[in-house]
């Protein structure tokens, strides 16, 4: 549940009703059905069960319907590989971009036409309601306890929406992005960086180098609801918690919501000191609290600034549009050969519990992680490690593309054991309400390190204890 | 016998006067019952879409709900969160800050640009300026958001000219900065209301008597003091109404902020209506998203009335 290219490039595209003094009231009329225990009940009966049996598409006529996530086009070709291996199945796909899904997918979930398949935004919420399938019989039925057991844990959730990362599965993902930092070839030429820097002091030294040389060490994008500062956060936290702990394990444990977890550590303290450093020295773009993401990528593809903190989402498409252009490297260890954490999740997608044709969308889902020409166009379009099980190889890619090198660096990160999941997914409004809203006062000077990971700390706090 | 016949006349009479009072009764009332049947289609969706909702609202904010769930009864306490709260408070605050922006600019603006179209600007040239003045009222805020973000952007054409006329220190981040961010959206509300508030001031002084600005003259008033003495007081309706629709717009900001700035940096333009909208739908606490809406509410109508109230003074003075 990374943060996806369209999730952020769409965020400006919703249409908006005027007049909003009433938003509030329509917003909660439209939410008006009343909420029943009878209702709760009967979902979380059509979630549960983790029995194995039969699941496929048949061979009748059927039309799935899907609600995927608008700007990723790796599902949409996957549904129509499927139909061509499988006539008999057809796709009724809506897409919207991911801040809908976010507001809109408990009132989808639990409306009277659920989508069969669909992309799933942080979970915790939507199990807790009972609004999706349990997937533990599929487990068992497809055995999918051939993949990597760490592959399915951030899917994983308690009945009661906490804790994650155990208990029945609820999503499946259709790979796993990895995150770290993209180059401009070019401007790394300039600044003598010929090769990835190889500790984080070598990372401050290239971006106070490319600052001094008039080259804007780091373009990143940090507009509201769209916190990217978070990402070079993330990395130095990895890098100090390692430091601290041996593994990136205190940042899951705290992602995935464990009973007296905290980001308020002193290692976290000396990754927002870093991060604070950096914007004093001015290595970002200074109007980055007003950049989107889409922003950021055209100008990085324009040429504008040596670095972008990002994930491998963005691989095929350097690849296929500005080849040989940028490289990526994993965001550095504090010590040379140190261990290295980068954000690796799932792109997920869950069924509802109520869907009409939930054993299809399974089916479609194993295919999907399993099939060898479902897996190439996987990574071919999308980028990224397709997943399935731990046997199969990754399909080959040319060498020397930016989509090879970050499938690489998955590699060392599982090497490391250094994956984390994305501490903007910890709760469900966390990004919005927390993280985004935190960084950027950061960014404005308007709030302290110490005080970044209080705010964000008691937020969490609340959230989890919000009945 | 003109005593005996008095009052058979009077009995006569008041049964020949009484039939017609009772026709025109039945006739009123039947008038009154088609008036109601006239007006019944527009009542029921009255009552559907706009009484229920705000009495569903009512009712949810008292009750902790995020959505799915069963609601749990939850009494005064998400009003208490709304007025307790610091971030909420500070939120209402903001609205309160874009008044300035939403309806000074425009009423203070509008009245000066439709005096001077009023004295200098006349046939068709008159018309085409109040048509491109009014563009931004039919412009969807949505996408006077989107146009407005890239001028104020660091590339945008604000910074371009500060840069070329010399100004280029003054150059800078507008939606990005905390100190710039909410007075710039100001600015953009200030310019899509703009048209409208001086379409209207211009209708009102069209109705002013010119001969009340020739008598002026010959006693000898300036432009300034003819607009103090006559225009201003003859248009007191119409400025009512500029601030009724602009305080409503600028307390029930959404699209405009949702566009350019979704309430950052920071929470520096986060306004009541993005609030709610992320309280409900975001952090799904639907009860404390109704309470704060119909606080915005009251706090709408309690801006409002006033405004009326000076308004009808006027007119009966």
């Amino acid at each position: 549940m990374l943060k996806g290219p369209s999730r952020l490039k769409n965020r400006r595209s919703m249409l908006l009703r005027r007049h909003s003094a009433l938003a509030g009231l329509l917003a909660a009329t439209m939410l008006v059905t009343t909420p029943t225990g009878a209702q709760a009940a009967s979902l979380a009966a059509a979630g549960s069960g983790p029995a194995s049996f039969a699941a496929n598409c048949g061979t009748q006529p059927v039309t799935m319907q899907g609600l995927f996530e608008s700007g990723f086009p790796d599902i949409v070709d996957l549904t129509q590989l499927f139909t061509k291996q499988y006539p008999n199945v057809k796709w009724s796909i809506r897409e919207d971009p991911f801040a809908t899904i976010t507001s809109n997918a408990p009132l989808i979930l639990s409306g009277p036409n659920p989508p069969d398949l669909m992309r799933m935004p942080q979970i915790t919420g939507l199990v807790k309601d009972h609004l999706l399938k349990n997937m533990d019989g599929y487990f068992n039925t497809f055995g999918w306890d051939r993949f990597p057991a760490s592959d399915l844990e951030q899917m994983r959730v308690a009945p009661s929406g906490a804790p994650q990362g155990v208990g029945p599965l609820w999503a499946l993902g259709i790979n796993y992005s990895m995150t770290g930092v993209f180059y401009n070839k070019a401007l790394a030429a300039k600044v003598g960086m010929t090769a990835a820097p190889a500790t984080l002091a070598q990372l401050d030294a290239v971006l106070a180098k490319a600052k001094a040389d008039g080259i804007l060490p780091v373009e990143q994008f940090d507009s509201s609801g769209n916190g990217g500062l978070i990402f070079p956060l993330q990395y130095l936290m990895a890098d100090y918690t390692i430091q601290a702990s041996g593994s990136v394990a205190p940042i899951n444990d705290w992602v995935l919501d464990e009973p007296h977890a905290t980001v308020v550590t002193p290692a976290n303290l000396q990754a927002v000191e870093h991060l604070d450093t950096w914007i004093k020295d001015g290595y970002f773009n200074p109007d980055a609290n007003a950049v989107s993401y889409a922003t950021m990528m055209s100008r990085f593809d324009a040429g504008t600034g040596l670095v972008i903190f990002d994930g491998d989402w963005e691989s095929g498409g350097f690849d296929s549009h500005f080849p040989g252009k940028f490289g990526f490297f994993l965001f550095p260890p504090l010590k040379a050969g140190g261990k290295q954490g980068a954000m690796s999740a799932p792109l997920t997608y869950g069924i509802a519990a109520t869907a009409k044709h939930a054993n299809c969308a399974a089916f479609f889902l194993n295919w999907v992680e399993t099939n060898s020409a479902a897996r190439a166009l996987n990574v071919a379009v999308g980028g990224s490690n397709p997943g399935g099980p731990a046997s199969l190889p990754i399909p080959p890619v040319k060498p020397g593309t930016v989509t090879a090198q970050t499938l690489a660096a998955g590699q060392v990160i599982a090497r490391d054991n250094g994956g984390m999941g994305f501490i903007a997914n910890a709760t469900g409004p966390i990004d919005a309400e927390a993280w985004t809203p935190a960084v950027q006062e950061l960014f404005g000077g308007h709030l302290s390190p110490e005080g970044v990971l209080k705010t964000v700390q008691a937020d969490y706090l609340q959230e989890l204890s919000a009945p | 016998m003109t005593s005996a016949i008095s009052p058979v006349r009077s009995i006569g009479e008041s049964h020949l006067t009484a039939a017609p009072r009772a026709l025109t009764k039945r006739r009123a009332r039947g008038a009154q019952l088609r008036g109601w049947l006239f007006v019944i289609p527009a009542l029921v969706a009255y009552a559907a879409f706009v009484l229920w909702p705000i009495f569903q609202t009512f009712r949810y904010s008292f009750y902790n709900w995020d959505g799915v769930d069963p609601a749990q009864w939850a009494g005064a306490q998400n009003y208490k969160t709304v007025f307790s709260n610091e971030q909420l408070i500070g939120v209402i605050g903001h609205a309160f800050e874009l008044i300035l922006f939403f309806s000074g600019i425009p009423v203070v603006l509008g009245l000066a640009v439709a005096t001077v179209m009023r004295r200098f600007v006349t046939g068709r040239m008159s018309t085409v300026a109040r048509t491109v003045l009014f563009l931004p009222q039919v412009v969807p805020l949505v996408a006077a958001g989107i146009a407005w973000s890239w001028m104020l952007s660091t590339t945008g054409v604000v910074d371009e000219v500060l840069s070329k006329v010399g100004l280029g220190s003054l150059a800078q981040s507008w939606l990005g900065g905390f100190n710039t961010a909410l007075p710039a959206v100001g600015v953009i509300g200030a310019w899509v209301l703009l048209g409208l508030c001086t379409v209207l001031l211009y209708a009102g002084m069209t109705k002013v008597d010119p001969a009340l600005y020739e008598s002026a003259q010959l006693d000898g008033a300036g432009p300034f003091r003819e607009f103090l003495a006559i225009t201003l007081p003859a248009l007191r309706q119409e400025v009512a109404v500029c601030v009724t629709v602009t305080v409503i717009a600028a307390l029930s900001a959404f699209d405009i902020v949702y566009i350019s700035t979704q309430g950052g940096p920071g929470d520096a333009t986060m306004v009541p209506g993005l609030e709610i909208y992320q309280l409900a739908f975001y952090n799904r606490q639907v009860g404390l998203a109704s309470a704060l809406a119909l606080v915005l509410m009251v706090l709408v109508i309690g801006c409002i009335l006033p405004v009326q109230w000076f308004a009808r003074r006027g007119a009966e003075q």
